[in-house]
C-alpha cells in the first residue's frame, strides 16, 4: 500500500540515491513488484537479508511484502553459529545476502540463496512479471526481527502489516516532504529504525541516501555532497560525528533535522550538539522493535525551550523522550499493575494499533492489550516521559532499588568522563553492590576516588559506586546498546574480593 | 449501511478514488461521488459519473473523516467524485504535523 501510493503518487521524484542517477519511486515501484515475482517464485516461507545497507534492503522489503512472506533482516556480523542458528529457525526460506556470506550458511538445508548483484540485477530485467504491488492481508506477518538479545537467546520479534501501516500512516503525511528533503541512511538493516525509515521516507515522498555502514567521516563527507537535510542517529554515532564538524570546522550547513534514539543519550552529548549545530532541528525518539519504531518524541522546540528555560523541571526535559505519539496509550505501573502517581517511577505499559508485542510463538500483550516493555519509566506533570532503562539493570543492593542512569549520569557530568556505565555485581553481603567503569575524555586524568567523590556529593552512599574503573572504552553492541552482561562478568572478575 | 473493517479497501464506483479504512465507526453509508463504495476487487459495473455536489474530487494520502461516528478513510488513489457518508460530504482531516524521527 505505502509504495503502491509513492509509486503512483510521487512517481518520477527521485526515492533512492543522488539527484542524478538516483532510482524514482515509480521505478522503485516496479523494481519491488518484479522481486515480488523472484521472491515468489522461489521455495521458501522467508526472506532473509544478511547484508549491509543498499539497494537491496527497500526492494527486499518491499518485493517480500509483495509475494506475501516476512521478510527478515539479519544481522550479518552475528558470529558463524549463532548467524546458522537464526538462519536455521527461519528456513526454508530464500536468502539476499552480501559477499562471503552463502559460505558461512552454506550446511543449512532449505536455503535458497541469492548474493545481493544477482537478486538486484534480476529486479532489473524489464521481461519479469510485475506482480500486483498493493501488498497482502493486513494481518500477515511483515516483518521479523530478531532482538539485538544483550542477554540471553535471540527472540524474534513480529511486526505485522497493520501494525507498520499504522505507524506510518498515523505519524507521516503522504507525499509532504519537499522535493530538497534528503534523508541519510546508516542503521543496519536489521534495526527496527532501518524498517521505519524506508516505509517513512516512502511514504514522505523523501529521497534517501544510504551508507553501506557507519564511518562518522564518509557521513560528514556524504551530508555535505549530498545536501542531505535529515538523518537519524544512535548515540554512538552522534560523537563521533560531533568530533568530525568540530575538527573540521566546516559544519553541517544543508542539515535541518537530526534525530536520535536506540538508547539513553547523555545530556552532555544533546548540549554538545545543540552547541556545534545551533541550526538543526533535534528530535529525539524512544521506541522499541516490539511497538514498530516511535512511541515517543521530544521535539525541536521542546529541546530549544529545556535549554533556555530556568525552571529546573523544563530544563530537566532535555533528558527525557518527550510526550507519546497520537495514537498511542501510555501508562506507568507498578509491579503488581496497579498504576503509579505522576513523577513515580514504573514500568512503562503502552498500547496501540502499532504495538505488536508480539514475538515467534508467543503474544506477550495482556488481557487489555497493553505491552510491559520492561523499561522504567516515569513522567511528569506535563507528559514528559522520562526513561530509566531496563527494569532488569535495576541494581537491588539490601533490598534497594536503584537505577543504574541515574548514577550514570552524575558520573557523566563531571569534567573529565566522556561515557559511564554503572552495574551492581553479585556480594554476599548485599546481594548486589554497585560498581562503575568510566571512559575518560581525551586527555582527562582520572582517579577513582575523585570519581567517588564526586558522585557521593550529589547521591546517597549507597547509589556511590564501591569500586570505579576507567577504561579506554566500554562494551557496546553495533546499534549502540550497552552490553551490560558483558561489562557485569567483566567487572564482576576485576572486582572480586 | 455497511459496518467497515480497519485495513479494507473500497473503490468508488464513479470514478477512480480508493480508500482504506483506517477507522471503522459503526455502521455507516459511506459513499464516493454520490454511490455507495464496494469492495476493491467487487465486478459491480461502474455507475457514471460523480453526482453535482458530490463531484469536488479526492486528494492520495489524504484522510477524511467524521467526528460523529469517528469513521476515517485514507485515499489511496485520487479521484474526481467526493467522500461522503450519505448526503453528508467528509471533510480532509487536518493533518497533524510531526517532526520526523525516521
Amino acid at each position: 500500500m505505502i509504495l503502491e501510493m509513492a509509486a503512483d503518487g510521487l512517481a518520477e521524484r527521485v526515492a533512492i540515491g543522488p539527484l542524478d542517477g538516483g532510482i524514482s519511486f515509480a521505478e522503485l515501484g516496479r523494481r519491488s513488484r518484479r522481486a515480488a515475482s523472484v521472491l515468489g517464485e522461489l521455495p521458501g516461507e522467508h526472506v532473509v537479508l544478511i547484508d549491509e545497507n543498499s539497494l537491496a534492503v527497500p526492494i527486499g522489503l518491499f518485493g517480500a511484502a509483495i509475494a506475501g512472506k516476512p521478510f527478515v533482516p539479519v544481522n550479518y556480523r552475528l558470529a558463524d553459529d549463532r548467524l546458522g542458528a537464526i538462519v536455521t529457525k527461519v528456513a526454508p526460506a530464500v536468502v539476499i545476502c552480501g559477499q562471503g556470506v552463502p559460505d558461512r550458511i552454506s550446511g543449512i538445508e532449505g536455503l535458497e540463496v541469492m548474493e545481493r548483484h544477482d537478486f538486484l540485477a534480476r529486479t532489473d530485467d524489464e521481461a519479469l512479471e510485475e506482480r500486483d504491488g498493493w501488498g497482502c492481508d493486513p494481518d500477515a506477518v511483515a516483518v521479523l526481527l530478531f532482538t539485538s538479545g544483550t542477554t540471553g537467546d535471540p527472540k524474534a520479534a513480529v511486526l505485522r502489516h497493520r501494525n507498520l501501516a499504522s505507524y506510518v500512516v498515523s505519524t507521516v503525511d503522504f507525499g509532504a516532504a519537499e522535493p530538497s528533503e534528503c534523508a541519510i541512511v546508516t542503521v543496519p538493516p536489521y534495526h527496527v529504525a532501518a524498517v521505519a525509515s524506508v516505509l517513512s521516507n516512502t511514504y514522505g515522498g523523501r529521497r534517501v541516501v544510504q551508507l553501506e555502514t557507519f564511518d562518522p567521516e564518509r557521513w560528514v563527507r556524504t551530508v555535505r555532497a549530498e545536501q542531505v537535510t535529515n538523518a537519524m542517529v544512535v548515540p554512538t554515532m552522534l560523537g563521533r560525528i560531533l568530533d568530525v564538524v568540530e575538527t573540521d570546522r566546516l559544519g553541517l550547513p544543508s542539515l535541518r533535522a537530526l534525530s536520535y534514539g536506540g538508547g539513553p543519550m547523555p545530556v552532555a552529548v544533546v548540549e554538545r550538539t545543540l552547541r556545534v549545530l545551533p541550526h538543526v532541528d533535534l528530535v529525539n525518539a524512544y521506541g522499541l522493535t516490539e511497538t514498530s519504531s516511535t512511541i515517543a518524541l521530544l521535539g525541536p522546540e521542546d529541546h530549544r525551550n529545556a535549554v533556555a528555560s530556568r525552571d529546573p523541571e523544563v530544563r530537566a526535559r532535555l533528558g527525557s523522550v518527550g510526550r507519546v505519539l497520537p495514537g498511542i496509550e501510555l501508562s506507568i505501573r507498578e509491579l503488581d499493575g496497579t498504576a503509579v502517581p505522576t513523577g513515580t517511577r514504573g514500568e512503562i505499559w503502552v498500547r496501540g494499533e502499532q504495538v505488536s508485542g508480539e514475538y515467534v510463538g508467543s503474544t506477550v500483550t495482556d488481557d487489555e492489550g497493553w505491552f510491559h516493555t520492561r523499561d522504567a519509566g516515569h513522567l511528569d506533570e506535563s507528559g514528559f516521559l522520562f526513561v530509566h532503562g531496563r527494569l532488569d539493570d535495576v541494581i537491588v543492593r539490601g533490598g534497594e532499588n536503584l537505577s543504574p542512569g541515574e548514577i550514570e549520569e552524575v558520573l557523566v557530568s563531571h569534567e573529565g568522563v566522556e561515557s559511564a556505565a554503572v552495574v551492581g555485581i553479585p556480594d554476599q553481603e548485599w546481594g548486589e553492590r554497585v560498581v562503575a567503569a568510566v571512559v575518560p575524555l581525551p586527555g582527562a586524568s582520572l582517579s577513582e576516588e575523585e570519581l567517588r567523590q564526586h558522585v557521593l556529593a550529589r547521591l546517597r552512599s549507597a547509589r556511590t559506586p564501591e569500586r570505579i574503573k576507567i577504561v579506554n572504552e566500554l562494551p557496546f553492541n553495533e546499534n549502540g546498546k550497552l552490553l551490560r552482561r558483558v561489562l557485569r562478568e567483566e567487572l564482576a572478575a576485576d572486582f572480586a574480593f | 449501511m455497511a459496518v467497515l473493517r480497519p485495513g479494507a479497501r473500497l473503490r468508488s464506483v464513479t470514478c477512480s478514488t480508493e480508500v482504506v479504512v483506517v477507522r471503522a465507526g459503526g455502521e455507516v453509508d459511506l459513499r464516493c461521488g454520490g454511490q455507495p463504495m464496494v469492495d476493491v476487487s467487487a465486478l459491480a459495473a461502474t455507475a457514471g459519473e460523480p453526482a453535482p455536489g458530490f463531484d469536488g474530487g479526492t486528494q492520495i494520502g489524504k484522510r477524511y473523516g467524521d467526528e460523529e461516528t469517528g469513521v476515517e478513510v485514507l485515499c489511496t488513489k485520487a479521484g474526481s467524485g467526493s467522500i461522503s457518508l450519505g448526503d453528508v460530504v467528509l471533510n480532509v482531516q487536518g493533518a497533524k504535523p510531526l517532526p520526523s524521527s525516521d
